[in-house]
């Protein structure tokens, strides 16, 4: 079942036309992956799927809804959550009032803190300190755990791996692939071994259009498909 | 050095400048009455800026919005209260303190609540059109203080205007060779408390939450959900709010107003958001200490100096710190 249709979507910035024709299908559970180069348009296409930036009309639709006219704050309010690449944390804030921002009603449901306890054990160490202290993994993860605080049907994740050492990879895989069994995640990333091992569908988007889609097995098998279109030598 | 900042952090940081500020001019004074005095001129100053740029800072950090008529505020502010009071010259003159409490309260509320009305008029009418435009929000909301100017000019003249105090605001308190005015002490206190409501508030409530977090990254406080567009509402009502009753203790604390005064304390307030730190309240609340203090002891060591004191102060701290003292945002 589709949970997100991406349907000819265009979006300009200023004078820029950034996205010329997104069209995809993300399916209800698991990891979808958004792959392309630098510049290709993988970050606006998760913004215009917020509304942080305009997307053309009738284009976004979320469980047979449109929402591409919508504000991003009532997007969030249907249920997807959103981890830019820039992570977005609220560094004057405490970690455990970032994730209080992000309840519906300024309280936590236990059983949820306590898996994010459990897939971030060091969000729990660092409860009361101010995000700006936390590193740059530590950052990341509680960008995540805001975004799976209260349940939400779909988070788009931004790059998610930039920047982080390996060890704190390999954990944000575990996470991601066990967030996915009960979410759906549409996630752009740039480290191919890392989307290899989380994604189950995929597209690959070049120039602002989808250039391909299909399953990440698949994509991962056809060497010379990733040379032509993310220039990944074998 | 990197120790040293150390250390200072640990026993109170940029907190403890004040002092420090206090202790020099102690020893350069040399007369611990008159130090006294001038410490409380300077703190019953500084409360009094404290309000008047509170709401800037906050309107500045959250909306980005460079609010040039923010001066306005203050000068009606200062305008209304100065009339209301003068209608009620009776209750101001009487011996029962309760009547003295009840006209400044209702003078200080009138202000209150033309700060809360002008400044929804002045976010939804003047300062959404140009919301992500400086330029355009320099120009407009000079424009708009140059009409408020007029307006002030129409309504009450141009001639200064005296404004009366409450009986038991009149008159000093001496401890030994120690003189404190009492409206000052008065102003001190009213103000720690409006800083303590915005300091529970920013800290303990949602809406804080969500005004501290907008400060950083508004965006981010969409996509958790929330429509911030209707916050900025809220927060330039009461930022404006603040700035009038600000106006009004200044007022009370001049005793003679000219429709300039809101232009004259505008560079103060600037200078105070600026050397706070932008979107801080803990930051404001410190810059206007500073400035008030700074002003009282130049004031009274080098008086040819006073003048520059704010420009000093300010360029100062910039160089140590470029973002203030206490900036809302690391």
């Amino acid at each position: 079942m589709t949970l997100l249709s991406v349907n000819q979507m265009k979006t300009s910035i200023g004078q820029y036309h950034v996205l010329h024709d997104v069209t995809f299908d993300v399916p209800e559970g698991g990891v979808f992956v958004l792959l392309g180069r630098n510049g290709a348009g993988k970050t606006t296409t998760l913004r215009s799927i917020m509304g942080l930036w305009t997307p053309s009309a009738n284009s976004v639709h979320f469980k047979g809804e449109d929402i591409s006219g919508l504000h991003a704050s009532d997007i969030a309010r249907k249920g997807i959550a959103f981890v830019p690449e820039n992570m977005g944390v609220f560094g004057g804030l405490t970690v455990e009032e970032n994730l209080v921002l992000a309840t519906a009603k300024g309280k936590f449901d236990a059983t949820r803190l306590k898996r994010i306890y459990q897939l971030f054990p060091a969000l729990e160490q660092f409860w009361t300190k101010q995000a700006w202290s936390l590193s740059g993994g530590q950052k990341q993860m509680l960008a995540v755990a805001r975004a799976i605080i209260e349940p939400r049907a779909l988070i788009l994740i931004d790059e998610p791996t930039k920047g982080l050492a390996p060890s704190i990879i390999d954990a944000m895989a575990e996470a991601f692939l066990e967030i996915g069994e009960t979410t759906t995640i549409l996630l752009v990333e740039q480290n191919f071994n890392f989307a290899k091992r989380l994604g189950r569908d995929m597209a690959v988007i070049d120039d602002g259009r989808i250039v391909h889609t299909g399953t990440m097995a698949g994509f991962a098998a056809d060497t010379a498909l990733q040379e032509q279109l993310l220039s990944l030598s074998a | 050095m990197n120790q040293l900042s150390q250390t200072l952090e640990r026993f109170g940081g940029v907190y403890l400048l004040p002092v420090f500020v206090a202790l020099v001019a102690f020893v350069l004074i040399g007369a611990p009455s008159s130090w006294v005095t001038l410490t409380v001129a300077g703190l019953a100053m500084g409360m009094m800026i404290f309000l008047m740029a509170s709401g800037l800072s906050l309107i500045f950090g959250l909306m980005d919005v460079l609010n040039f008529g923010h001066s306005a505020f203050i000068s009606f502010g200062a305008f209304i209260s100065a009339s209301a009071l003068a209608y009620m010259s009776g209750w101001l003159g009487s011996a029962h303190i309760g009547l003295n409490l009840l006209a400044i309260f209702l003078a200080f509320s009138a202000a209150l609540a033309f700060g809360l009305v002008a400044g929804w008029f002045f976010e939804v009418v003047i300062i959404k059109p140009v919301y992500h435009d400086h330029l355009r929000q320099i120009l407009i909301t000079m424009g708009a203080l140059i009409v408020s100017e007029q307006i002030i000019l129409a309504v009450w003249g141009g001639s200064p205007i005296t404004v009366q105090r409450p009986a038991f605001l009149e008159g000093s308190w001496l401890f030994g060779n120690v003189t404190v005015e009492i409206y000052r002490a008065f102003a001190f206190v009213l103000g720690l408390a409006v800083y303590i409501a915005l300091f529970l508030v920013l800290k303990r409530t949602r809406i804080g939450l969500l005004i501290r977090a907008g400060v950083e990254n508004r965006e981010m406080v969409e996509a958790l959900g929330f429509r911030i567009d209707r916050l900025f509402v809220g927060v330039f009502m009461v930022g404006s709010a603040l700035a009038a009753l600000g106006g009004a203790m200044w007022a009370g604390y001049e005793t003679l107003i000219t429709p300039a005064l809101g232009g004259e304390m505008m560079i103060v307030v600037f200078i105070v958001v600026i050397i706070g730190g932008l979107g801080s309240v803990e930051g404001t609340l410190l810059g206007a200490i500073m400035v008030g203090l700074m002003a009282n002891y130049i004031g009274f060591l080098a008086p040819k100096l006073a003048l520059a004191s704010n420009m000093l102060l300010m360029m100062a701290i910039l160089l140590w710190r470029p973002s203030g003292l206490k900036p809302a945002v690391k």
